[in-house]
C-alpha cells in the first residue's frame, strides 16, 4: 500500500475515497444553494436568513465547510508536492513548500474558525 | 537522499493533449476556489448578519470590477464541478480508455465555457 500520504488520510487509499465522499458533499450543496435561490420566490433577506435558521441546514454547511477543508487540504498538497519540487524548484524547494503548507493549514483553519462562528454566530 | 531518484512523471516536460489541459485547469481552479473561500464566507456572514447586510453584499456587486471577481470565482467554481463530475464517472469507469478520456476531456471544456458564458449573461 502507499505509504507516501497527505497526513490526512491513513493511506493514499483513504485520502482518494476522502477526496471523492467531499467532492459529492460540495457538489450537492452547491447545487442546493443555486437550487434555492433561482427556486424561491422573491429571493432576498428573508428567506436567506429563515434558510439558515434552520438547524438541517447548518449541520449541512458545516459538513460542507468541512468538506472544503479536507477536500482542499488533500488536493493542495497534490499541487504542492508536484511543483514546489526540488527537481522544478532547486534545493530551496523544500523549506518553501512546508512553509506554503504551514501556510494553507493556517488559513484552513481560520475557515473553519469563521465558518463556524458564522453558522452559529452571535 | 539519492538526487538522482526515479521520476514518475515529469509534468516539465509533457505537452498538452486535451485531458491534461482539462487537469491542469482543474489544479488551477481548486487553488483559486480556496483562496475564493474568504470571499465565499465574508458574502455568508454579511448577508446573515442583518437585512442591510445583505443589501451591502448586493450593493458590493453592482460596479463592473467587482462583478468580475464574481464572475471569476463563479467560472472556477462551475469548471471545478464539471470537471470533478468527470473525475466521479471515470471513477465508475465510465470514459476511461484513451479516446473516451479525450472525449470526457472535451466535453468538460465545452460545457465549462456555455455555463459559464450563461452565469455572465444572468449577472449583467
Amino acid at each position: 500500500m502507499v505509504t507516501t500520504v497527505t497526513s490526512f488520510g491513513r493511506s493514499g487509499v483513504f485520502d482518494w475515497l476522502y477526496q471523492r465522499v467531499t467532492a459529492v458533499v460540495l457538489a450537492a450543496y452547491t447545487l442546493f444553494i443555486v437550487g434555492f435561490i433561482f427556486l424561491t420566490d422573491d429571493f432576498g433577506y428573508q428567506a436567506w436568513s429563515a434558510l439558515f435558521q434552520n438547524f438541517w441546514m447548518r449541520i449541512f454547511s458545516l459538513v460542507a465547510l468541512l468538506s472544503v477543508v479536507v477536500h482542499a487540504w488533500i488536493g493542495l498538497w497534490s499541487v504542492v508536492t508536484d511543483y514546489l519540487t526540488n527537481r522544478m524548484m532547486g534545493p530551496k524547494a523544500t523549506v518553501l513548500r512546508v512553509l506554503a503548507q504551514t501556510v494553507l493549514g493556517a488559513v484552513a483553519v481560520i475557515y473553519t474558525v469563521w465558518g463556524i462562528q458564522i453558522l452559529w454566530g452571535v | 537522499m539519492n538526487k538522482s531518484r526515479p521520476v514518475n512523471l515529469d509534468i516539465s516536460t509533457i505537452k498538452l493533449p486535451a485531458a491534461a489541459l482539462v487537469s491542469i485547469l482543474h489544479r488551477v481552479s481548486g487553488v483559486v476556489l480556496f483562496a475564493v473561500m474568504a470571499l465565499l464566507l465574508w458574502m455568508l456572514g454579511t448577508s446573515l448578519e442583518s437585512e442591510q447586510g445583505f443589501a451591502s453584499v448586493a450593493e458590493t456587486f453592482s460596479s463592473v470590477p467587482a462583478k468580475l471577481i464574481l464572475w471569476a470565482s463563479l467560472a472556477a467554481l462551475i469548471y471545478h464541478l464539471v470537471a470533478g463530475v468527470r473525475h466521479l464517472f471515470m471513477d465508475l469507469g465510465i470514459g476511461e480508455s484513451l479516446e473516451g478520456g479525450r472525449r470526457g476531456a472535451v466535453l468538460v471544456l465545452v460545457l465549462s465555457v456555455i455555463l459559464i458564458l450563461a452565469v455572465g449573461v444572468w449577472l449583467w
